[in-house]
């Protein structure tokens, strides 16, 4: 049986919201997000084109490299960090549980 | 004036559909779109996709359904309104619209269909403050003329394909131009790449990575911009330059259609109800991802249902004492606005005679 996972959402507004993620759902960070209905516009539906789903890593979670598209993708939206991740490109897994994310501002 | 039965705001898959449904009405359609070729998102952003949920195909690339769309409603003679965005909208005492668009090509219909999809494509702009004052001051996110920037000193931006397109094209007509970007590692053609390498390496343009534009100077007009090195000692340079032009990308907006006093809800125009997707102003329509109601979902296959049903509404509107059966397609065939006909091959009654 597939376990949910814990994550953490810093919103714009600096408050916490702790969301119960599905494992078994093939499902993403941005579309996690999407489903609580925080403000996460996802424009492009999950391609890696828009960077509206753009946040930044908090806990010390190990996600991985970005993958080509979402680096390049990074390459041009505004505010990016170092931490900064595209949502949509982040699966969710088991190893996500305690993840701490912060949304970042829009453009 | 272009004049229309149904003018469609938006040439992706559910405003080409639309203008389908229309011609089976015997309504005719026209199209305004800001991009200058017909698919929205499929042909702009992902051609080479594949699409595995549209039904009758296993799979489909993004750019052959458009294409294949555009195929179909060929019999119906859709006029276009190509690179140009829909501004205003007047309505008329009769109950019609006229729409203008940005370069002021009007368009006077009876019907408005909004099929604008996630909004018309806007250049991104990168976070420097004062940018409206440098704007069309020597700061443009598009390329028009390149001869604008012969013998001129030019700074350009970005990482991508039209960066890179860029660079090389204006190296021979500029007498400077320099590349800026965050990364070193460059995403195009590999063509392109190549390119810009060996003009590096020619001495023909100066390329600075990683680095990033944080301010422009100058009094009325772009007379220099300030890069900062992304380097450890995040140095900054000043470069002197006639002309700035960060290549970001596009990113959709909604635009003006914000402003048409429609009813907008989370970036999307509210329609009342399922049955026919009108607006909360009699006689414009939204269909497709632009459009938000219970239990929307934004998939092409729906906007092809919503496309369908606008229609007959449509049709009711500019007849409204006109009666009027949906027909089958395989019953009437498709009879085109250019005197097309196609229709199933009828079979034949014909007596079979016994053995002479």
């Amino acid at each position: 049986m597939a376990v949910d996972v814990t994550i953490t959402v810093i919103d714009r507004g600096g408050e916490k919201h702790e969301l119960l993620a599905p494992t078994d759902m093939n499902m993403n960070v941005m579309e996690i997000c999407k489903s609580y209905e925080l403000p996460v516009q996802a424009t492009c539906g999950g391609m890696a084109m828009c960077a509206t789903c753009q946040c930044y890593i908090i806990s010390d979670h190990d996600l991985g490299e970005r993958n080509d598209d979402e680096e390049a993708m990074l390459w041009e939206a505004s505010f990016v960090k170092d931490n900064s991740r595209l949502g949509c490109q982040i699966p969710i897994t088991e190893e996500l549980d305690g993840l701490v994310i912060e949304l970042a501002p829009e453009e | 004036m272009i004049t229309t039965d149904i003018l469609i705001i938006g040439a992706g898959p559910t405003g080409l559909f639309a203008v389908f449904e229309a011609g089976l009405l015997k309504l005719k359609c026209h199209i305004i779109d800001a991009l200058a070729q017909p698919g929205g998102q499929l042909t702009e952003l992902y051609p080479k996709k594949p699409i595995y949920d549209i039904p009758g195909f296993p799979d489909v690339l993004a750019g052959d359904l458009i294409d294949n769309l555009m195929k179909q409603i060929e019999p119906f003679q859709p006029g276009f309104t190509l690179g140009e965005r829909a501004q205003t909208i007047e309505k008329q005492e009769d109950g019609s619209f006229i729409v203008t668009t940005n370069k002021g090509t009007q368009h006077h219909t009876k019907i408005v269909a909004i099929a604008g999809g996630l909004g018309s494509f806007e250049p991104r702009k990168p976070a420097i403050e004062n940018l409206d004052k440098y704007e069309d001051n020597g700061l443009v996110y598009m390329i028009k003329n390149p001869e604008d920037y012969r013998d001129k000193k030019v700074v350009i931006a970005g990482g991508g394909d039209s960066a890179l397109d860029w660079t090389i094209y204006l190296a021979d007509v500029a007498s400077e131009v320099t590349l800026v970007h965050r990364r070193e590692e460059f995403r195009g053609a590999l063509d392109s790449v190549e390119k810009v390498q060996e003009l590096v390496e020619q001495d023909k343009i100066r390329l600075i990575t990683p680095a990033e534009v944080k301010a422009i100077n100058g009094e009325s007009r772009v007379e220099s911009v300030e890069i900062q090195h992304n380097d450890k000692a995040k140095r900054m340079e000043v470069i002197e330059c006639d002309a700035f032009i960060p290549l970001f990308g596009l990113a959709p907006k909604l635009g003006p259609i914000a402003d048409w006093g429609l009813e907008i809800e989370k970036n999307a125009i509210k329609v009342d109800n399922t049955l026919d997707y009108q607006t909360n102003i009699p006689g414009i329509y939204a269909i497709g991802d632009v459009n938000t109601y219970p239990g929307k979902l934004k998939l092409i296959l729906c906007g092809f249902h919503e496309a369908t049903l606008m229609c007959q509404s449509a049709y009711q509107r500019i007849f409204p004492d006109k009666r009027y059966v949906m027909k089958y397609t395989t019953v009437g065939g498709v009879s085109g606005f250019d005197g097309s006909h196609k229709v199933a091959e009828k079979a034949v009654v014909k007596k079979i005679g016994q053995k002479a």
